[in-house]
């Protein structure tokens, strides 16, 4: 199938608006997507004609609901490899998915003085400071890769950041501010080699390119619907199953129970252990959704078209004069989220010139402050891209750069 | 409209500052930071009976953070408590008016420019920054310039 992104346009409505007088140029689908008419059709017919709650009604709305939401985690599961359906814990977003495996490691691990955990430099805030707060509750130790000049994961210190001490290693698999994309094979093999388990953030990989969990070799992941097309309020935690029997609730209450007395109480089997009270059913739908609109177009040509587009981007920006790249320069081994600096100018005022001319990027520490300080700036600029990109809203990205050194010549 | 936000006062503020640098000796120091966008500012006051006798500053952050902490250094600077009082209270209503406040040149001086900030909800931090920032330096140096502080000092 060839994939046509004018008539991808044609089911995005916002992407037909006007801001300032000027088109629409969205190019900050790595801090949230727009969404596609299927998906908010798909919601909208949900709440109209089958909203009942899950899981606990035996009449006809609710059975219907409890079959779209379980439906919903049937497609999430197919779509990334997973081995069984019952690895999909739904959460709140990507965030909430890392907080659940970090609460319940320090029980399932036995985490204490002299253990370590493995981090990176490269990590969204939510990636890192979940594990801080658990190596404060335990007294592991928490332990990061580094990022080198090209912003690449500098794994010449792998075997000694990952030894026989090290429980678990959470990375990040596509950087959301330097857009690298990072290969966990060696990671993976090492950490399992040591006996650690490993967490991936994907993210910023999930929506954008082909993913296995079997491919990968982790034993979680994590990831997000509001970046895949779907809505805000649903994200994802996959995990091996004989993990998440293993684990303690994170949030307890309704859904997560066997059998409760005033003494005590038996937990139900994973998923339902982790989804404590009425989950975000309309979300859950609208991501089944994002990831029945995905499949249908194919995330292998999904991925290629974001390669051609940032292929692209990544020269128009280095012929933009006093631009500045952070992260890899060439479309190898990354995605399509580039992060740059004008000279002389703040980000700030670069975002703000360019939402003028209707470009909407994302400025400031993009949630990963640590980066922004391995490259010596308080913040970045961050051009992100998606299935609905073209390569005019490259050239009206451009433009506005040269418009932006104007104002501040 | 970005005009209006950009104008050349901000402009030549933030390209050439005011008397940027922290200088010694001072009375009172405070670091404000912008979670949000990694702005920061320190700004330090020295005290000399009630008057300001230095305001200096150093900070990273963007046009109008910058631009905003080298007018508020001028309008300060060498100023009475009460005279340093009525201009921030001035530029703190002028941010928060959403541009429904014709600002008094008398009183804010350069800082007049900023009007346009106040229509875009994003940036108000951004001018704040400083002032905040000087708020509590002030208070530090022993130096009230405001209702809150002087009602819990």
């Amino acid at each position: 199938m060839t994939f046509d992104v004018a008539r991808v346009r044609a089911d995005f409505p916002i992407l037909d608006r006007k801001i300032n007088g000027h088109p629409l140029v969205y190019l900050d689908s790595a801090n949230t997507s727009q969404k596609p008419r299927q998906v908010l059709d798909a919601m909208r017919e949900h709440q109209e004609r089958h909203n009942g709650n899950v899981s606990r009604s035996v009449h006809t709305l609710g059975t219907e609901s409890t079959t779209a939401y379980e439906d919903a985690r049937a497609k999430v599961a197919a779509f990334i490899g997973a081995p069984s359906v019952d690895e999909i814990v739904f959460t709140k977003n990507s965030t909430e998915a890392i907080n659940l495996v970090a609460y319940a490691s320090a029980q399932l691990l036995s985490l204490g003085p002299g253990d370590e955990i493995v981090v990176s430099e490269m990590e969204h805030h939510s990636n890192l400071v979940p594990w801080q707060l658990l190596c404060q509750r335990t007294g592991a130790t928490l332990r990061w890769f580094g990022v080198t000049d090209e912003g690449r994961l500098d794994e010449s210190t792998l075997d000694d950041l990952v030894n026989e001490r090290t429980k678990l290693v959470s990375i990040v698999h596509m950087s959301n501010i330097l857009g690298t994309i990072n290969d966990p094979a060696r990671i993976v093999a090492r950490a399992h080699e040591v006996g650690a388990l490993v967490l991936l953030d994907c993210s910023q990989s999930v929506p954008h390119l082909p993913v296995s969990v079997v491919g990968l070799g982790a034993d979680f992941i994590a990831f997000t619907g509001h970046k895949m097309l779907g809505p805000t309020g649903i994200g994802v935690l996959w995990g091996r199953s004989e993990l998440l029997h293993a684990m303690p609730p994170f949030l307890a209450g309704g859904s997560t129970i066997e059998t409760v007395t005033m003494a005590g109480t038996t937990f139900a089997p994973p998923p339902a252990r982790f989804e404590g009270g009425t989950p975000p059913i309309t979300q859950a739908i609208g991501l089944g959704a994002a990831v029945d609109y995905l499949t249908a177009l194919g995330m292998e040509n999904v991925h290629r078209h974001e390669q051609e587009i940032t292929a692209y981007a990544l020269k128009a920006l280095a012929d933009v004069p006093g631009v500045r790249i952070f992260g890899p320069a060439t479309p190898e081994g990354r995605g399509g989220t580039v992060s740059f600096e004008v000279d002389g100018v703040h980000p700030h005022d670069v975002g703000q010139i360019l939402d003028d001319l209707g470009v909407e990027v994302r400025v400031g520490h993009h949630c990963a402050r640590p980066v922004c300080a391995r490259f010596g700036v308080p913040a970045m600029t961050r051009a992100s891209f998606y299935l609905y990109t073209t390569t005019d809203e490259i050239d009206a990205l451009a433009r506005g750069l040269e418009q932006v050194r104007k104002v501040f010549a | 409209m970005i005009d209006q936000l950009y104008q050349d006062i901000i402009l030549d503020h933030y390209k050439h500052p005011h008397g940027r640098g922290l200088r010694e000796p001072f009375g009172g120091e405070a670091h404000h930071v912008n979670p949000t966008c990694g702005d920061e500012i320190t700004m330090r006051v020295a005290a000399d009976g009630g008057t300001l006798a230095d305001v200096s500053y150093d900070g990273v952050g963007c046009s109008i953070s910058q631009a905003s902490a080298s007018v508020l250094y001028e309008l300060l600077q060498g100023r009475t408590a009460d005279e340093a009082f009525q201009v921030h209270e001035a530029f703190v209503a002028l941010m928060q008016s959403r541009g429904q406040i014709e600002p008094d040149e008398e009183v804010l001086g350069d800082g007049v420019a900023f009007a346009g900030v106040a229509r875009y909800p994003a940036r108000v931090k951004c001018a704040l920054l400083p002032w905040m920032a000087f708020k509590d330096a002030a208070a530090r140096a022993g130096v009230n310039v405001s209702v809150s502080v002087e009602e819990t000092a």
